[in-house]
């Protein structure tokens, strides 16, 4: 990066550490963290849409819709995370490729060849050809769909929950005004459920990240395989050779995650007063207590 | 009409194809000097690396570099994520039954137990090797008790903070890393020198037949014209095993 980094074994001290840490390898180290905050920064709405679609059908009066809701989020909760990261994203991969090559391709070549899935070579996706930014792109959009899957189903249960926790008066109050099943949905559950819902939610976003390490299955590189990397010892076959230093390179993540939950708790704190405000919960009484004071 | 704009874009792909092969070459990216990350570039680099380009050069491919943990090396090879494996895999028959290989582009490469002390007990002690490697294999044959790591570099670390008696794995892979330890890493007495598998080969899939082909060629021509002792020469040393 530096003009005087062109033969680091000269250098000593600092000005090796300067080099060191904008090597290539820390580049990309630097990068992964966009990763992450780019892979919770889409996965987190995303879940939660397919958390309230998944509760909206476990209420739904119609019973098919009903079914699929309560399956969803019970058998997804049921199966181990891993299992999940292993088996979406290669379903989902193959049968895109499969897809694309009965349209793409001659259809009569199978698609399984002793061990092998082979698509024919316009079928594949991305293509071979591809720059690499888009094989990545491809490895974090599969992903997000994988998080979102599997946060969703419990993001549903907690919004399920919550709905069922808006007191049963305030239903009835709306009914007795006149308002259809879908107004009272719309003015009256909604917005009062997610002060109910609020503490659940925190608690999966909280998990979510610290799963991101769960990244490197679906061959994206995420910080803690960079850590891992670039910590590890170094022969002189390297440019920076140095002896095991992941204690720091971890003591660096712990920082990391820290900060993440410190800044989730101060924005999550926010966002529960500001839903408290005029909801007939402890947290609303002490507010009006407090504006009457 | 939409199938018939499908198929033209079908065919204009298969067009612009068919004139340079994309070729996605796997590889670890862990496994000094055969395979590493170049810490100043943040670019794959290594033996086999450069061999590689050299090959895929000769046989007029175009390749690219992808790094794969080595776990799910062969699984993603087979569902067709990248097409060939260089990664320091050794031919063997376990492997030949879900993948296949062209012909060794190294002799058959020692493996060696590095530990503390000269005296370690590799037979009857914990031994570090990589998961899936035919080093682990020999280690839980031999009656040791058998410690795997996912990485190589774990397996080093692990012998270094005294979870495991001695590391066992290619002797290249350690030697560079023995000799820089100040001795704190040595060579166990008697076993320095394990011989064992059948040589480093490319790995491809089953169904890709015509590809190894044309690797097999370009390994043949590069045996032939001395390039390739020239290149083990160059990443593993004056004293490293070359073919005749």
């Amino acid at each position: 990066m530096f003009s005087y980094c062109t033969d680091p074994s000269s250098l000593e001290g600092l000005v090796w550490l300067s080099c060191y840490l904008t090597s290539g390898t820390h580049l990309l180290f630097y990068a992964s963290f966009g990763t992450v905050l780019i892979l919770l920064a889409i996965t987190a709405p995303v879940a939660l849409l397919f958390g309230y679609g998944g509760a909206m059908a476990a209420r739904s009066s119609i019973a098919p819709l009903r079914w699929f809701g309560k399956l969803y989020t019970s058998m997804v909760r049921g199966v181990p995370d891993i299992i999940f990261f292993l088996f979406v994203p290669i379903a989902l991969d193959q049968g895109f490729e499969w897809l694309r090559h009965q349209a793409l391709c001659d259809s009569s070549q199978p698609v399984w060849q002793g061990n092998d899935f082979v698509v024919c070579d316009a079928a594949k996706l991305p293509l071979n050809t591809s720059a690499a930014w888009v094989h990545d792109a491809y490895g974090i959009f599969l992903a997000v769909i994988a998080f979102s899957v599997v946060f969703g189903a419990f993001a549903a249960n907690v919004l399920f929950g919550a709905m069922q926790a808006v007191p049963r008066a305030q239903l009835e109050t709306a009914e007795a005004y006149g308002m259809t099943r879908r107004q009272v949905t719309r003015r009256v559950l909604v917005p009062q459920m997610w002060t109910y819902a609020l503490p659940g939610l925190s608690n999966l976003w909280m998990i979510l990240i610290k799963a991101t390490p769960l990244l490197f299955l679906l061959g994206v590189e995420d910080v803690v395989y960079w850590a891992r990397e670039l910590g590890g010892a170094k022969t002189s076959a390297f440019s920076y050779p140095h002896p095991d230093w992941r204690l720091y390179y971890f003591l660096a993540l712990l920082v990391f995650y820290l900060l993440m939950t410190w800044a989730s708790e101060r924005v999550l704190g926010r966002v529960t007063q500001r839903l408290s405000r005029g909801q007939a919960t402890m947290g609303g009484d002490a507010q009006r207590k407090g504006a009457v004071a | 009409m939409k199938l018939l704009t499908i198929a033209a874009a079908a065919l204009a792909l298969t067009a612009g194809l068919s004139q340079a092969q994309t070729i996605r070459m796997g590889t670890e990216g862990a496994y000094p000097p055969y395979n590493f990350i170049d810490d100043a570039t943040g670019e794959v680099t290594g033996f086999e690396i450069e061999l590689g380009n050299e090959l895929c050069a000769r046989a007029e491919l175009d390749c690219t570099w992808v790094r794969n943990d080595w776990d799910s090396i062969i699984p993603n090879l087979v569902s067709s994520n990248y097409d060939t494996i260089m990664a320091g895999m050794n031919i063997n028959e376990e492997r030949k039954q879900v993948i296949q290989f062209t012909q060794p582009y190294t002799p058959a490469m020692p493996s060696a137990y590095a530990a503390l002390s000269a005296d370690a007990d590799v037979e009857g002690g914990v031994v570090a090797a990589q998961t899936s490697t035919i080093q682990a294999g020999h280690v839980a044959e031999t009656g040791a008790t058998l410690l795997e790591f996912p990485n190589p570099d774990q397996t080093v670390a692990a012998v270094r903070n005294g979870e495991a008696d001695a590391v066992f794995a290619d002797k290249d892979f350690l030697a560079p890393i023995v000799e820089e330890s100040n001795g704190e890493l040595v060579w166990v007495e008697g076993f320095d020198t394990v011989p064992l598998g059948e040589g480093i080969g490319m790995g491809l899939r089953q169904s890709d037949t015509e590809l190894r082909d044309k690797f097999d060629t370009a390994i043949t021509a590069m045996k032939e014209d001395g390039s390739l002792n020239a290149l083990i020469l160059k990443w593993f040393g004056e004293d490293a095993l070359v073919f005749e």
